[in-house]
């Protein structure tokens, strides 16, 4: 494979390759820092894959105060599903679950989306009839009364059909020290660009797949190719010189916010170095023939 | 791009009805046509270049300038993204059955102001007559949405049968503020007079000074509310005591148990 060299890291000649899914995104409030990130974090916990999970989910950011709607502290959270169906199902369940019976909670919606999930006016059925409806500057809330006073929430989120998931960077390095450094400097960079999470755990996974298996029924299987403890054995992808490969998965709510990550994680994992950090960078794809996004190393590299 | 303006000439001889020249009408209009409409209610004709100078500019931007307690029914069913500012005072139903866009007044209004007013922003800088966003005789709800905020004091019955959208009175309320509410918001910032949530369903009143609500409201305890802090966020620009009054921790009063009895009447914990 050709190879472009940033600042000794080697960066593969190849793409990631994306799909289309269907993305909303909300506001969790809480009344400090610590209650809205426990309702998010509770709300994104088993949503690494959608082939699992039904669906990848992950905090976007915090917020301040002084930037939320009601003057509490906030996290912004991202949920992408494969279908508007799975999304609404997916939020509805997760926000009844998760946001409703955490302490202090509130929710808005952020994605002023082609179109909208009913989830206040789903969840509201809770209030048992002691629910009010409020209407603030058009948009309708939600006031279910709870053990702790009210839970509020907005009646209908967005969601767009616009959204992307699947890009994503192999990061390999010559042991997994090295390379776990490298890839976590990847994730912090790729958390920083608003409308992208990476949902797998801390923005990590190590088990990438490949389409089928030799089992009979099994979609997708360990991706052998990259896997270091095989490479003498398999039609291995890796160097003499890759001990270990991570792969940072990225879902944005469009096209660009998926560009800009992988960009801002390329820059990130390049700055570091090859001794401190990874010696190569790759990208996984299907052959170009899956997916209609189609993210290219060479065009993101700082 | 300068506002059409609808210059007083003369009070008008009798009430007129304006709901004739709000922008849409207009539009398309020469100002010889306009001249010769009819606002007069009575056998005895007024045209609009009776009492109106007309000056030609952008009917997005409608202004009457000079007012009188005789205009009725500026505004009515104004659409979005239109608005009207009158210098000076108007008459009965200011802004009735509003759709959107904005109205701004200057002085006084007469009753019925904001009458079944969908989505319109009203801001009225003095006093208002009875039944402010109250329904007509006949009709089964009040205001609809939008929003009103008034500078100065208001009559009674305001906010009669209110179905949605927010009322802000900074002065005193009369006699039976927010009877018969279904639902929506009214924050009265001074004192309130007589009965107030009479026969309230599912409406909310935030009043600044508390008062013996009766037997039928319920004392619910004193809570920090999340829809107070959104709602008095979205008020700091238009009435910063209002936002005030919805920033502090409010005692519930549950009612009227008298009827559905699910809505709420807050107030400070201290006047």
């Amino acid at each position: 494979m050709p190879e472009l060299i940033r600042n000794g890291v080697r960066i593969d000649d190849s793409f990631a390759e994306a799909f289309p899914m269907s993305g909303t995104g909300i506001l969790i409030t809480g009344p400090n820092a610590k209650w809205a990130r426990q309702a998010a974090q509770t709300m994104t916990g088993f949503a690494t894959s959608v082939i699992g999970c039904g669906c990848e989910a992950g905090i976007d950011y915090e917020v301040p105060p002084e930037e939320t709607p009601d003057a509490r502290p906030g996290v912004r959270v991202l949920l992408f599903a494969m279908s508007s169906k799975d999304a609404e199902k997916q939020l509805v369940n997760r926000l009844g679950q998760c946001v409703l019976t955490c302490p202090g909670s509130a929710v808005y919606s952020t994605v002023p989306g082609e179109f909208e999930i009913k989830v206040g006016d789903a969840v509201r059925q809770f209030g048992d009839k002691w629910q009010m409806s409020k209407v603030v500057e058009g948009r309708r809330y939600w006031r279910v009364p709870v053990m702790d006073g009210e839970f509020f929430c907005e009646g209908k989120v967005g969601l767009t059909k616009k959204s992307v998931g699947g890009g994503n960077l192999l990061v390999m390095g010559k042991d997994w020290e090295s390379t776990m450094r490298a890839t976590e400097a990847g994730v912090v960079a790729v958390q920083s660009v608003r409308d992208a999470i990476a949902p797998f755990p801390g923005g990590i996974v190590r088990s990438g797949s490949k389409v089928g298996s030799q089992y009979k029924g099994m979609g997708a299987s360990t991706n052998d190719a990259y896997c270091p403890t095989l490479r003498g054995v398999t039609k291995s992808a890796l160097d003499e010189d890759i001990g270990c490969v991570l792969e940072i998965v990225i879902d944005g709510l469009t096209d660009a916010a998926v560009s800009a990550a992988m960009r801002a994680g390329l820059k990130a994992i390049i700055d570091m170095g090859p001794e401190q950090g990874a010696k190569r960078i790759g990208a996984g794809n299907y052959g170009g023939k899956l997916g209609p996004f189609h993210y290219h190393l060479k065009e993101l590299l700082p | 791009m300068k506002p059409f303006i609808l210059k007083l000439r003369q009070e008008p001889p009798q009430r007129v009805d304006l709901s004739v020249l709000t922008p849409d009408r207009l539009a398309g209009l020469s100002p010889v046509q306009i001249e010769k409409i009819e606002i007069g209610v009575t056998k005895i004709s007024t045209k609009a270049g009776d009492i109106f100078d007309i000056v030609p500019g952008d009917l997005k931007n409608l202004r009457y300038e000079g007012g009188s307690s005789r205009f009725d029914l500026i505004g009515a069913k104004l659409l979005p993204e239109f608005s009207i500012h009158v210098d000076g005072d108007v008459g009965a139903q200011l802004g009735r059955l509003a759709r959107g866009g904005r109205i701004t007044v200057t002085g006084s209004a007469g009753p019925y102001a904001a009458s079944g007013n969908i989505g319109a922003e009203i801001e009225i800088a003095r006093d208002v007559g009875d039944f402010l966003a109250a329904p007509l005789a006949g009709e089964l709800s009040g205001m609809a949405g939008g929003r009103v905020i008034i500078r100065g004091s208001v009559g009674s019955r305001a906010g009669d049968r209110l179905r949605r959208g927010v009322i802000v009175i900074e002065q005193s309320a009369g006699e039976d503020l927010g009877s018969r509410l279904i639902a929506g918001t009214i924050i009265v910032l001074g004192a309130t007079l007589g009965r107030v949530g009479y026969l309230n369903k599912r409406g909310s009143l935030v009043l600044a000074q508390r008062k013996d609500f009766g037997p039928t409201y319920l004392d619910c305890g004193a809570h920090q509310l999340t829809y107070a802090g959104l709602l008095g966020r979205s008020l700091v620009s238009v009435s910063s005591g209002a936002a005030r009054l919805l920033s502090c921790k409010l005692r519930r009063y549950g009612g009227d148990t008298s009827v559905y009895g699910k809505g709420e009447i807050l107030t400070p914990l201290e006047d």
